[in-house]
């Protein structure tokens, strides 16, 4: 009786206490996704990736000849390999292993202006895919279904950067059973296969804390937006860039002096999206952009405008709860949509932006810190294990065909 | 085959400019050229050629009537297809018209993407202009973010500030008295302004402050204000003194600072003072402002260089933060050149240390406060003649720096004013209209209507509206016809009027 009464006692205080430190910390909110609170899972001791050795014309050199590699979007790449490398859950054991990985850097061939060139791509992945299944004998055991490959390019396994033509080649044949981690997510789209783990674009996190302002600067901006409207080189009048969102954007808001839009680059972008309540993150070429990372970073709440639309670790985190999906076509009537929104509801969407473990999880700091980006993709290849009976293939069962796809990329890299 | 050879053509345009490098792709699909598909090319040259005359896409129209039988066997082909037929039917939608998402949706049954790759219209809507309620909503909900943010970072019980201004009726009131007003209307927190004005409560002061929307205590003084400024500051701090007697009557609970009505405060100076325990001190800029023109002839060159960029009057701090002593006014280059009289135009100085910049918790003025600290004394002990506030404190040292340790400068003095004996409308409304007016040569509003008084009554009490509209509006010169004959009926009026006042 009297235990129970200490008990409740120590109860109360520590209730009482954490009433009163609560006040004092900026009110976030805890982050439960479609799949329980699995931010926050740590994946070792889940699963073990085994890396394969490759020769160093898959990686090292082609970052050698051009380091800008390590700066651009697509840097992901780069960083999950430096991270599998000196990661817990490497495993030196081929056996033991329940996901393989290939380090091979598909975007690592840079125009002079920085933007990577993906004709030879599909060439150097098959290349590659032939090393590995000759040296080694996991790839037919399965036919690829137990390792993963990083391809953040635009359209992801598709190799190309436009999309007609990358829909008419689809994913390279060899990568059908693989694990993609892509960047490109859309529903109902060639390019994206079932299963393929989504992750955020690469924005330099060093930059991004560089930049950070006082939060209590009050944000006195409704809606903001950097970037091109029209892409004057490639389509002057409007209407294929971005299917026309962008454009549709400009000439309805041009004069509203609520909109912040504008396709000049500011010296403060940073910080003006950290003055923002609304960051808008249309599609472009392709529908993902760094956008979103930075929104999310600076508790900008993003506004997608990209139909269907796949977004970074869906299935760990609730973008409906934190964005404004607005469909294209309701493009002209973005003023009305945002403004009807709840001021509760605007609240909330900020608190769960405050929150630092979404903070974490859009971003790949060097070194790698619990609940990052990194972990997110080991997280989401963990919860794919245990690997179903069926994709180990009986011996002298083949199911890929290795001369599918266009005469050009049997070529030999 | 045509279709594919229009697609290359655009490719082709499109692949070229894209990303500055030559497609490998491209060079084998050009290598089709069959005699079809050169009358193609050329038949859309012609047809680029008539739109560029027209200023439409006429091509596309007529592909699209041409081949608008034929589409429905286009249906059943793979997406890229699809893709083509979208084309051409988005191509109706010129850009600049509103226009509905192209009317396809039996075509989307397919497994494919509901979201077609190709040309789409660009949405505007009838109206793209902001719509007002919008905005308001708007700015409410910015309104709420900015509170909520306030609540989060910012200060975590905010305070009420208590003005105290000091004020009589004189020329330069309204402009320093609406300058102090917007600065506490602008005031994040709740505000209580005391007035004390010298002279008696008047009915030009009551009705500025009545304009500001806070809550507002005027209080009278029965004393009018002298002539010397030196008398003036005197003065001014009896009249403090009386107000932080009005604190203690009613109790008010919040934060006394004094802002005087030709000062200027900035925004930054009330969420710094809301840091105040007990007693603070905050850095003012004083602006010595001499009232005539001749303050180059009186400064020689090397004074000027000595003098520093701007004095600045407050708390001074040592290297670990804590008050160390004072920084006042050095008015030694001002010896002998400063204003005695409100008149004179020679330099004003301040005192010492100005009121201004000092701030203080109304619980230290109140009577038998329980937790008050033992180095205040009373109110009532300290007499009326008290150069600054500091007189109230037994013990100097426990007084706090803000804005960051006195290097902050959150507030501004100045004192300008106008000659004693300047005139100027009550209110500053000027009515009756001023005795003459002289009609200008271009009278530029010709919608008056011409009316010829009878009597003299009738011209001074007709709407002096009209009289007015003609005065405001001469400025503007809008050439017009009947520019002579206004002007001669003005003159009818002013010739009648004097006329009567002779």
């Amino acid at each position: 009786m009297r235990v129970s009464m200490w008990v409740l006692v120590l109860l109360f205080i520590f209730g009482f206490n954490h009433r009163i430190f609560a006040h004092q910390r900026p009110r976030t909110e805890r982050i439960s996704g479609s799949a329980g609170d699995v931010l926050e899972d740590d994946p070792v001791g889940r699963l073990k990736v085994y890396v394969y050795e490759l020769p160093s014309k898959y990686n090292k050199k082609l970052l050698q000849k051009d380091p800008r590699c390590l700066t651009y979007m697509f840097a992901a790449e780069i960083f999950i390999h430096r991270f599998l490398l000196s990661s817990p859950v490497r495993t030196l054991n081929p056996d033991e292993a329940d996901w393989f990985y290939t380090p091979i850097y598909t975007t690592c061939d840079l125009t002079p202006t920085g933007m990577p060139l993906p004709f030879k791509s599909p060439r150097m992945m098959r290349s590659a895919i032939q090393l590995i299944s000759t040296n080694w004998p996991y790839w037919n055991r399965t036919d690829g279904a137990d390792h993963f490959f990083v391809v953040p390019h635009d359209f992801g396994a598709c190799f190309h950067y436009q999309e007609e033509k990358a829909i008419k080649r689809g994913i390279l044949p060899l990568l059908q059973r693989a694990t993609l981690v892509q960047t490109f997510g859309q529903r109902n789209h060639v390019c994206l296969n079932e299963g393929s783990i989504i992750i955020p674009p690469y924005a330099p996190p060093k930059k991004m804390q560089a930049r950070q302002i006082p939060p209590d600067t009050p944000r006195s901006i409704f809606v903001y937006f950097r970037g091109l409207f029209y892409d004057v080189n490639n389509d002057p009048e409007g209407g294929y860039y971005a299917r026309g969102a962008r454009a549709a954007v400009w000439e309805n808001f041009k004069n509203n002096a609520l909109f912040d839009i504008s396709t000049e680059h500011p010296t403060t972008y940073y910080e003006d999206m950290q003055r923002a309540i609304f960051c808008l993150c249309p599609l472009g070429w392709a529908p993902w952009s760094p956008r979103l990372v930075e929104a999310v970073v600076f508790g900008c709440i993003p506004v997608i405008i990209a139909d269907d639309i796949v977004l970074p670790f869906a299935d760990a985190i609730p973008w409906e709860d934190i964005g404004v999906f607005v469909a294209e076509e309701d493009v002209p009537n973005l003023d009305i949509i945002l403004t009807s929104i709840p001021t509760d509801v605007i609240l909330r969407k900020q608190r769960l932006l405050a929150n630092p473990s979404m903070k974490r999880a859009m971003q790949f700091p060097q070194p790698a810190q619990s609940g990052d980006a990194f972990h997110q993709i080991l997280n989401g290849l963990a919860r794919k294990l245990p690997h179903d009976n069926k994709i180990f293939l009986k011996p002298g069962e083949k199911v890929l065909n290795w001369t599918a796809g266009p005469v050009g990329d049997l070529k030999p890299w | 085959m045509k279709l594919s050879a229009l697609q290359q053509s655009y490719m082709n345009r499109r692949s070229t400019s894209f990303r500055g490098s030559a497609p490998l792709d491209s060079s084998a699909e050009s290598a089709i050229k069959s005699p079809a598909a050169i009358f193609w090319l050329l038949l859309h040259g012609v047809c680029c050629l008539i739109s560029l005359v027209l200023g439409f896409r006429f091509s596309r129209l007529v592909f699209l009537f041409l081949f608008s039988t034929s589409t429905s066997n286009l249906y059943s082909t793979p997406f890229r297809q699809l893709t083509s037929t979208a084309d051409l039917a988005n191509s109706l939608n010129v850009p600049s018209n509103p226009v509905v998402n192209p009317e396809l949706p039996a075509l989307n049954k397919t497994l494919s993407s509901r979201v077609i790759v190709g040309r789409h219209g660009i949405r505007i809507r009838p109206w793209p202009h902001p719509n007002p309620t919008e905005v308001m909503r708007a700015h409410q909900i910015i309104e709420r973010v900015q509170r909520e943010q306030r609540i989060q970072f910012g200060v975590k019980s905010p305070r009420t500030v208590i003005a105290v201004t000091p004020t009589y009726v004189r020329t330069f009131q309204m402009l320093h008295l609406t300058g102090v007003m917007h600065s506490l209307m602008l005031v994040p927190y709740d505000v209580v302004w005391i007035v004390v004005e010298a002279g008696g409560v008047s009915n030009e002061t009551a009705s500025i402050i009545a304009k500001s929307g806070v809550k507002t205590i005027h209080v009278e003084f029965n004393q009018r204000m002298p002539n010397s400024w030196e008398r003036r500051h005197k003065l001014e701090a009896k009249m403090r003194l009386r107000a932080l007697r009005v604190v203690r009557e009613q109790k008010l609970d919040g934060i006394v600072m004094f802002a005087d009505d030709s000062n200027m405060h900035s925004m930054d100076l009330f969420d710094e003072i809301q840091n105040v325990k007990w007693f603070g001190a905050v850095s003012i800029g004083i602006l010595a402002h001499s009232g005539g023109a001749d303050e180059s002839s009186l400064a020689t060159v090397e004074e000027v260089e000595k003098r520093p960029s701007m004095p600045i009057q407050g708390p001074a701090c040592n290297a670990s933060n804590k008050l160390a002593g004072w920084h006042t006014f050095n008015s030694l280059p001002y010896k002998g050149k400063n204003a005695i009289y409100i008149d004179d135009r020679a330099t004003v100085l301040p005192q010492k240390l100005e009121w201004a910049g000092f701030v203080v918790n109304s619980r230290l003025l109140w009577k038998g406060a329980e937790d008050k600290p033992d180095w205040i004394k009373d109110l009532d002990s300290v007499g009326e003649d008290i150069e600054s506030p500091l007189s109230l404190l037994k013990d100097t040292s426990i007084v706090e720096p803000l804005g960051s340790c006195g290097r902050q400068v959150l507030l501004w003095w100045l004192r300008v004013e106008a000659r004693s004996d300047s005139k100027f409308p009550p209110g500053w409304i000027i009515d009756p209209p001023l005795e003459i007016t002289v009609p200008s040569k271009r009278t530029p509003w010709p919608d008056v209507p011409p009316e010829l008084p009878s009597t003299e009554k009738a011209v001074i009490n007709i709407p002096e509206h009209t009289v007015k509209q003609t005065k405001t509006r001469s400025s503007r010169s809008k050439p017009r016809g009947k520019r002579k004959h206004e002007a001669k009926v003005v003159d009818t009026q002013i010739s009648t009027r004097h006329s009567g006042q002779n």
